[in-house]
């Protein structure tokens, strides 16, 4: 059955990614949305393979580090499938379903390590870790959104016109759209935030203030705040906001990656 | 059965020929009318646009014969010298009609390649002459197979995708910035050609505000009514800058009208809000360096041609495509027709066969005379039966042959050797 769902979920975003490759080239409505139904259809298969794997670990998706970058791309997908449904553009699915492939594959193609046992159970972390995520994934979508837009905006300052950019999302609609994705990612973030604070204080009757995954999460939630308000400015609105919102999520990758595993005592569980 | 076409286009024709031979709707209306009541044609359609005038039809008699008759048709009816008009005209029979009206609707030999308006003029063309009666089933199903290449053509292809003029060009890169226009400000400077073109476009888009500024008050006010703008006093740059989304330039001036400091300062002050300027002047009216400052869009006038030429050798390259939905197309309808065919041909060698018996029958009337005349009608019967029978196996075979070519032929043998000089179903 595993084997079925990982199968059917390559399956699924591999068609949707074509479809909409598709519908980028030739600009056919009906390709972009055999993408979407397809990216839904991904979704679904996707969530059954998170679910059979959580059920051979014995243990929540997230509690190692393939499980939750497999979480963070249904999310991804997710997240990409409700902005899609928000502004009615398909053209940006060509450029978020390999990376959500690319985290799926990575995920359930690795063997399934020995899993850490935690004391991280119930239903405050559960949402504590999955909005985390899904503020990851938001976040993510926002930094492939601002890269099409410079890529967009050189393209239309060298004047190198090709094929593709007649199909792409306009400039101010990309900007939107990551507006719209970074203010996703932070509500989540700081409510996940705070049930993390809420969890540790239910366990421990203690915050740990020292721990460096708080300061990581502080650091993210202020550049991403700051780009907020920056986009909208004058000296900031465009290109310079987009190049800010791909650092922040260079930064929101070290602290997914870098802190969880070396420099955080609270969130190290893979 | 068989299809003929007289008509010219721009390729054949000069303008002065195409204007004195163009239809109105009234005229497509009265020539189909008379060419049916004069008995040149039997079904008929007229296809007139700014680029052609066509006469599509299907002929009592031989399709050559009728073709001479409609080219004097044409001349008489637009009172053109024969001499002056035949050698614009061209006439095509059955295949090449076919596929000469499929490549028409899809665009294939439009003067602007790939041009969608022709699509819409075709489907036009057929709703009156079929409203007035004036298609049959053969021209009825051409123009319902044509409407159908055109669409796939347009779905499948790249062919009518991407702007093809400069002023398509510099509104649909204005939608790759703002996206819909139908919120955004446009201001107009000057009116040269192609800047009433891109004004136009916008107005068909909807833009929501236009704003016109000319050096002489007079001319601003005229453009204002014209586009249907508001008009800006000549100078005001600050106002002016302040207001708009994009800017359509075409001033005939010597020296640059908007120059780098004015629009840097406007830029401050409009918050560094994303500007598009279209410099359609030559000699350019706004300073090239302006292409630095950020989030100005700068595309002068060879900008805009540059983008037609690239898009123009892409709907080129798809050439080959739409030319084999083409010829798919072509091929389905004469299979369709030889089809239609087979079967007239059949019911008239079915007829002929009957006569022919009927007769034999009556010239040996004496040698049948001791027949009592039930037994007489009972070997007439049998008769009928053993010829049906007959005719039974090689009718299925013609009716169920795949080959488009094969069907073809057999049509034609079958009226070669059967039906020659005898009516034609």
């Amino acid at each position: 059955m595993d084997r079925l769902y990982l199968i059917l979920t390559v399956v699924a975003y591999g068609l949707s990614l074509s479809s909409y490759l598709r519908y980028l080239i030739t600009g056919k409505d009906v390709a972009g949305r055999v993408g979407t139904i397809l990216l839904a259809v991904g979704l679904c298969a996707h969530y059954f393979a998170l679910l059979e794997r959580s059920r051979g670990l014995h243990t929540v998706p997230y509690h190692d580090l393939y499980g939750s970058l497999s979480l963070f791309g249904w999310l991804l997908a997710l997240t990409y499938l409700g902005l899609e449904v928000f502004h009615r553009q398909r053209s940006v699915g060509a450029f978020v379903v390999p990376v959500v492939i690319a985290f799926f594959l990575f995920s359930h193609l690795a063997p399934a390590g020995r899993i850490v046992e935690t004391p991280a159970k119930g239903i405050a972390f559960a949402f504590h870790v999955t909005l985390s995520i899904l503020a990851y994934a938001a976040f993510g979508l926002s930094f492939v959104l601002s890269i099409i837009f410079l890529a967009e905006q050189r393209l239309l300052r060298t004047r190198h016109m090709g094929a593709v950019i007649w199909r792409l999302p306009p400039l101010e609609l990309l900007e939107r759209m990551s507006q719209s994705s970074v203010i996703v990612g932070l509500v989540t973030i700081v409510i996940g935030t705070a049930l993390g604070f809420l969890w540790v204080d239910r366990l421990q009757g203690t915050v740990l203030y020292y721990d460096s995954k708080y300061l990581a999460t502080i650091l993210v939630l202020v550049f991403y705040a700051a780009y907020l308000f920056l986009a909208r400015s004058a000296a900031w609105r465009g290109a310079r906001a987009s190049k800010l919102c791909v650092f922040n999520f260079l930064l929101v990758i070290f602290s997914f990656t870098a802190v969880n595993l070396f420099f955080s005592h609270s969130h190290r569980y893979f | 059965m068989e299809i003929v076409l007289v008509g010219l286009n721009h390729r054949t024709a000069p303008v002065e020929v195409r204007e004195r031979v163009s239809f109105t709707v009234e005229q497509a209306q009265q020539a189909a009318t008379e060419l049916r009541e004069r008995g040149i044609l039997e079904e008929t359609l007229v296809l007139s646009t700014c680029n052609r005038s066509e006469v599509y039809g299907v002929p009592p008699e031989d399709v050559r014969q009728s073709a001479g008759a409609l080219a004097t048709y044409l001349s008489s009816f637009h009172s053109v010298a024969p001499e002056a008009l035949s050698p614009s005209l061209y006439h095509h029979y059955d295949r090449e009609a076919v596929r000469h009206l499929f490549r028409v609707s899809s665009g294939l030999d439009s003067m602007l390649l790939g041009e969608a308006e022709i699509l819409g003029q075709v489907r036009e063309a057929y709703r009156m002459a079929h409203g007035n009666g004036g298609t049959g089933p053969v021209l009825n199903r051409l123009f319902q197979g044509a409407l159908e290449v055109g669409k796939r053509v347009r779905s499948e292809t790249e062919l009518g995708a991407r702007p093809m003029s400069v002023a398509s060009a510099g509104v649909k890169l204005a939608e790759r910035i703002f996206g819909k226009l139908n919120q955004r400000t446009a201001l107009v400077l000057g009116a040269g050609t192609i800047g009433e073109q891109v004004v136009s476009q916008l107005r068909d888009r909807d833009v929501a505000h236009l704003y016109v500024m000319n050096r002489s008050r007079e001319k601003a006010d005229q453009l204002a009514r014209e586009f249907g703008g508001k008009v800006i006093p000549w100078g005001e740059w600050d106002h002016a800058l302040s207001l708009p989304d994009l800017v359509v330039s075409s001033v005939s001036s010597d020296d640059p009208v908007l120059v780098r400091d004015t629009v840097k300062q406007a830029m401050a002050a409009r918050k560094n809000r994303a500007l598009l300027l279209m410099d359609l002047g030559v000699p350019r009216n706004i300073d090239p360096s302006l292409a630095d400052l950020y989030n100005v869009y700068l595309y002068n006038l060879d900008d805009l041609t540059e983008i037609v030429r690239q898009n123009r050798a892409a709907r080129e390259q798809e050439i080959p495509h739409a030319e084999d939905i083409v010829d798919e197309h072509v091929t389905k309808f004469l299979s369709w027709q030889a089809s239609v065919e087979i079967v007239g041909l059949l019911d008239v060698l079915r007829t002929r066969v009957r006569e022919e018996r009927a007769e034999f029958v009556r010239e040996r009337m004496e040698m049948l005379a001791h027949f009592k005349p039930e037994e007489r009608e009972k070997i007439e019967l049998l008769m009928d039966e053993l010829l049906e029978k007959l005719l039974m196996r090689p009718a299925e075979k013609l009716r169920g042959e795949k080959s488009l070519h094969k069907k073809i032929q057999n049509v034609d043998a079958l009226r070669d050797l059967f039906l020659k000089d005898r009516e034609k179903p």
